[in-house]
């Protein structure tokens, strides 16, 4: 039963009955209803519980602000927490909970709790209380936080589709309402392209619930038509249940638009939710004012309502949420509320005016229809418990601090109360600009910055002001953005009303003191009183940021949209200071909780990030390879045969490269073609080594430092000609040696005439490697590959299987090496013959772990890995790299002879041999000298790769260790969590093949 | 997100665009050898850290793949000038115009 349901009125289809859950219990509304307006309707008092007393909730407000009716929305995968009750359309079948109260709200039993500790439970209490014994902080935390309700995330993917969209505009207006509607439609005129975009289901903010007159028309006819001139418009896009989350740099604006939630927890085919970004010309903040509420005695009691929530409730959804109801308000606006109770049949308690006798229209208005006005009074306390039953009201001094008379009770079940109105400024201090305070309006509104402000948000809320503004500003937005203002829109008519100042009341005066009065809440989700602010003052916090920290004042999923001026208001009072001495916190996006899937869009899955596969990727599949990720390419890591363990695919791997012949995809070795007469030159400052005499047709090794003199990258460059080389780098480093190389081009020598080019994707490189690779190679090529046509570090232009090839015979496994380039897209066909050549040999494919093994047990270093940019070439051993007598003093030299990289106990490349030959070292572990001594150690070094070898038939490491280089034949210590301490022996990094033979064989 | 113009491809486009790539206008010493370690020192590792204006490079890595220098605000955000590398700027660092902005703050 709708028992609030009016019969007449409101913008609600009554044909079109929807049924829907909360907390276990099936309710009925109607389309156009919001979930919060439907629970009203249906007579739901207590939504939810509070944060830290458990006090029963019920709903507060119709708008952005809620802080009780913070549901967790929808099932299983597509699940929400924490969307407002108030901004909820309702659909059939919504299914929705309290997040918070156990076992459930009715029944609560942290509400026993609640009430026992309440006055023990001041502010830093989870500090004063959980901080001892510290390590039992954990267990504490995990039981505080399922008290607290904060909402579930969903726990399987996320079945909705995201995405999206971009746009340029050249006015871009924020809030929906009757000065946002003004402005688009003045700015659009001008032919400018306008967007325009509201939070809610339905553009026009506070006049749809108005019951003024416009143009000889009520005020919401007169909306209607102007919404529907705003829609015919062709540069206008309307975006309605569209929250502009975020103000960013440079007029960027972030917009969620909730498409689909509104018709059904999962719609198929289709996005739910889609995150605009919008740079604008010119943006206009319309965003109105929220009403403030009053702090007063058990202001929480479920019934206790915004003034103005009454209004849109009774007005747009046809809802009553009461029969007997008490306003309390400071100002004029509120008494609307009142009125419209009235109207709508039920009854009117009384109006309880804080301020002295006054007079204006719509006082008359009230006191004409009958309605007992009580003005110098307020209502100091409310009493019941799951609903209001009645409430204490008192005479107050003019100031509105003290309570100066006896107090009487009046029975009702709804108090509205009005402080007057906040503008809706958080948007405009994103960037860090803070609100102004104004005495006039009672209320911040915002800072300077780029943006325009029109209507409520800049302090004007009479319909007529507001229409003016948005007029005047929607010219100048267009005029901002460059177009030519015309003749303004005519301003209808409407007849002002003689209205009477409001009062500054936040904090309504109780008999009792603020500490021994019935709490009277500030924040009400996250259970913060006025005499928790006043205690926390008294504690010695009177920045208003850190009583916002201490207190948790605005720290909820509501973000203390409804409390924060009260609590500033209130800091103020007790600090004796001013509002704006006191200050405000900044607000910093999201305006409203936005769910994760908006955010991250299209990009999730595949999509994520993007993936780099080789030519002979699908191959690698078909031969059952694992792979590693490498950068963003997906790089073959072993090719497990039979049920292999990894171990056992490694060592037949490294056997068969080393006895027979093996093959690697290392098509991923970044490649830059460098062209121009001054290629050499370049290359010549870029490396540590010459590059003057290497001559056409040979490949040589380099290692580049950055200006400190570490390693940063290596590789092979060969020669093509005089003005042309090839230069390999390291996989993950490609791009970056590619900006660094432009880098020094542009910058600082853009006199030399030098090229770069990533060709890394052009060719498709597979390195064979072992003695039989020359064998294999001979079977699909005719060009002369002999030892004495292509020596050790050289390359020749040839065909291989039919295709044109640049060989490369150079070798990072020690063994007799061709690295064969062809063109990408054949790059597969070439791998297949090569494969079919080398089946008389065993031809075997490694992955990126054999390849790994077999060039450490060369003492061959990976960049990145036994470096860490820190590492110099001298600690490396590797003088030979270094060329001392270049003309040009190459980048990174002058660092080698700073003092710090000229010590002899610095960190230098060494191997390790394990005491148990079987115990591969961990990498990373950390080398001590004296396993004796007491903690913390003295850490000389650390393992930076480890290996089992099967051509050694034991476990070897490479390290870096103090002075290493003159520590061979040494023991050292290898310490392990978990007590065990291994020892290993000190020696060459070079463990096979230390003459450098193999690769030369016939 | 910032919108930076690229000075050679003469647009304005997205932050997402380009990399940041540090101070602006560090020379590098023509013959390093001549420099004590402390001289070396300031060129490698010493880098202002203003509060106001700054000039920077960016790279438009997934553009025009062309360094290029910006006159950025630090606290505001707001950039006065983007030029090439090799152009001066044209407003050079002013310490009135620093005060002026972080009262504005």
């Amino acid at each position: 039963m709708q028992i609030n349901r009016l019969n007449h009125g409101g913008n609600i289809d009554r044909n079109q009955v929807l049924s829907f859950q909360f907390n276990g219990m099936t309710y009925q509304g109607y389309q156009g209803d919001t979930l919060a307006s439907a629970l009203l309707a249906n007579g739901v008092n207590v939504v939810g519980r509070s944060f830290k007393y458990s006090r029963p909730r019920g709903i507060m407000t119709a708008d952005a602000q809620e802080p009780n009716a913070i549901f967790q929305i929808g099932t299983n995968a597509s699940t929400i927490p924490n969307p407002r009750a108030t901004q909820t359309p309702l659909y059939d079948n919504l299914v929705a909970s309290s997040t918070n109260g156990w076992p459930n709200v009715e029944f609560d039993m942290m509400a026993g709790i609640g009430k026992l500790g309440g006055a023990m439970m001041p502010p830093g209490f989870y500090y004063k209380t959980f901080m001892y014994p510290q390590s039992m902080w954990m267990n504490y935390e995990k039981l505080i936080r399922k008290g607290a309700g904060l909402g579930r995330s969903p726990m399987t993917a996320d079945p909705d589709r995201y995405d999206t969209m971009h746009h340029h505009c050249d006015v871009m207006i924020i809030g929906g309402g009757v000065a946002g509607i003004m402005a688009a439609l003045n700015a659009a005129q001008t032919g400018a392209n306008v967007i325009i975009c509201d939070e809610q289901e339905q553009l026009g903010g506070q006049t749809l619930s108005s019951t003024e007159t416009v143009n000889d028309i009520t005020a919401t006819q007169w909306l209607s038509q102007q919404i529907e001139q705003l829609r015919k418009q062709e540069n206008i896009l309307v975006l309605s249940r569209s929250t502009t989350f975020g103000y960013y740099d440079h007029n960027l604006i972030g917009i969620n638009q909730r498409c689909t939630d509104h018709l059904g927890e999962h719609v198929p085919h289709s996005t739910r939710q889609r995150v605009h970004k919008v740079r604008a010309k010119q943006i206009v903040l319309a965003t109105g004012a929220h009403e403030r509420p009053l702090v007063y005695g058990n202001n929480d009691i479920p019934g206790c309502m915004l003034a103005n929530a009454i209004s849109t409730y009774i007005q747009c959804y046809a809802v009553i949420p009461g029969n007997k109801l008490v306003l309390m308000t400071t100002n004029d606006s509120a008494y609307q509320a009142a009125i419209d109770w009235h109207d709508a049949g039920r009854q009117v308690m009384a109006i309880i005016d804080t301020r002295p006798k006054t007079d204006s229209a719509i006082i008359q208005q009230a006191q004409n229809k009958g309605i007992n006005i009580i003005f110098s009074h307020a209502v100091i306390e409310v009493q019941g418990s799951k609903r209001v039953n009645s409430v204490n009201i008192a005479p107050i001094n003019n100031t509105g601090d003290n309570v100066i008379g006896p107090a009487i009770n009046i029975v009702c079940d709804t108090v509205a109360s009005s402080g007057g109105w906040s503008p809706v400024l958080h948007l405009s201090s994103h960037l860090g600009q803070k609100p102004l305070w104004r005495d006039d309006i009672i209320g911040f509104v915002p800072g300077q910055n780029d943006l325009l402000n029109c209507g409520a948000v800049s302090g004007k809320y009479a319909l007529l002001s507001v229409i003016e503004d948005g007029i005047a500003t929607g010219g100048k937005a267009a005029e901002l953005s460059g177009f030519e203002r015309l003749t303004d829109l005519p301003i209808p008519d409407i007849i002002p009303q003689i209205t009477a100042a409001p009062m500054a009341l936040f904090h309504v005066p109780h008999i009792q003191t603020t500490s021994r009065a019935p709490k009277q809440f500030v924040d009400y989700q996250n259970d913060v009183t006025a005499a928790a602010i006043e205690l926390a003052n008294r504690e010695g916090f009177e920045s208003i940021e850190h009583v916002k920290r201490y207190t948790a004042l605005g720290f909820g999923t509501d973000q203390g949209k409804l409390g924060n001026i009260n609590g500033i208001a209130i800091t103020a009072k007790s600090l004796a200071k001013t509002i704006p001495e006191t200050g405000t916190t900044i607000f910093r996006p999201m305006y409203t909780p936005t769910t994760m899937g908006a955010l991250a869009g299209a990009h999730v899955k595949q999509l994520f990030a993007p993936a780099r596969f080789t030519a002979m990727h699908q191959w690698h599949l078909q031969h059952g390879a694992e792979f590693e990720d490498v950068g963003q390419w997906k790089r073959p890591w072993y090719f497990p045969k039979n049920g292999e363990s990894m171990q056992q695919a490694l060592l037949r791997e490294c056997l068969a490269t080393r006895n027979s012949v093996g093959i690697l995809d290392a098509s991923t070795l970044g490649k830059i073609d460098i062209q121009g007469k001054d290629a050499r030159e370049f290359l010549n400052r870029i490396y540590t080594n010459a590059w003057s005499k290497l001559g056409i047709g040979k490949c040589r090794y380099g290692v580049m430092c950055k200006e400190d003199g570490m390693i940063f990258d290596d590789g092979v460059t060969s020669c093509i000609n005089d003005h042309h080389f090839i230069m390999t780098t390291t996989t993950g480093g490609a791009a970056g040696v590619l900006q660094w190389l432009e880098l020094w081009h542009q910058t600082e020598w853009p006199e030399l005439e030098v090229y770069f080019t990533s060709v890394t994707d052009h060719w498709t490189t597979m390195t064979i490697s072992g003695p039989n690779s020359r064998k294999v190679l001979q079977k699909v090529c005719q060009d002369d590959v002999s030892k004495q046509a292509l020596p050790f570090m050289s390359w020749i232009d040839a065909t291989v299987a039919g295709v044109k090839a640049r060989i490369f015979r150079i070798s990072f496994t020690g063994e007799l090496s061709f690295e064969i380039n062809v063109p990408a897209n054949l790059g597969l066909s070439v791998w297949q013959h090569i494969m079919d050549a080398g089946a008389e040999f065993e031809i075997t494919p490694y992955g990126t772990e054999t390849m790994h093994i077999l060039r450490a047990e060369k003492g061959f270093i990976i960049v990145g890995q036994d470096t860490d940019g820190s590492v110099t070439p001298q600690d490396l051993d590797m003088n030979w790299v270094i060329s001392p007598n270049k003309s040009f003093s190459c980048i990174g030299k002058r660092s080698w002879d700073r003092i710090d990289t000229k010590r002899n106990d610095r960190k230098q490349m060494v191997g390790l041999k394990a005491k148990d030959t079987n115990q591969v070292l961990p990498e990373g572990a950390q080398i001590v000298l004296d396993p004796q001594q007491k903690l913390p150690m003295t850490m000389v070094g650390h393992v930076t790769s480890s290996y089992f070898s099967a051509c050694l038939g034991y476990s070897f490491a490479l390290a870096l260790v103090k002075s290493g280089t003159s520590r061979y034949g040494e023991t050292v210590y290898l310490p392990q969590a978990n007590g065990q301490i291994y020892e290993a022996e000190i020696c060459s990094p070079i463990f096979y093949d230390p003459k450098g033979e193999r690769q030369h064989v016939e | 997100m910032l919108q930076i113009h690229c000075p050679y491809c003469q647009e304005y486009r997205e932050e997402e665009e380009f990399s940041y790539a540090g101070q602006a206008h560090i020379e590098r010493p023509s013959e390093p050898e001549s420099l004590t370690d402390q001289e070396w020192a300031q060129y490698l590792f010493f880098r202002k850290n203003p509060r106001g204006l700054h000039h920077e490079m960016w790279y438009h890595i997934h553009g025009c793949k062309q360094f290029f220098n910006v006159c950025r605000h630090t606290v505001t955000y707001q950039i006065i000038s983007s030029y090439k590398i090799g152009d001066r700027p044209e407003l050079e660092q002013s310490k009135a115009v620093d005060k002026e902005s972080i009262n504005a703050n």
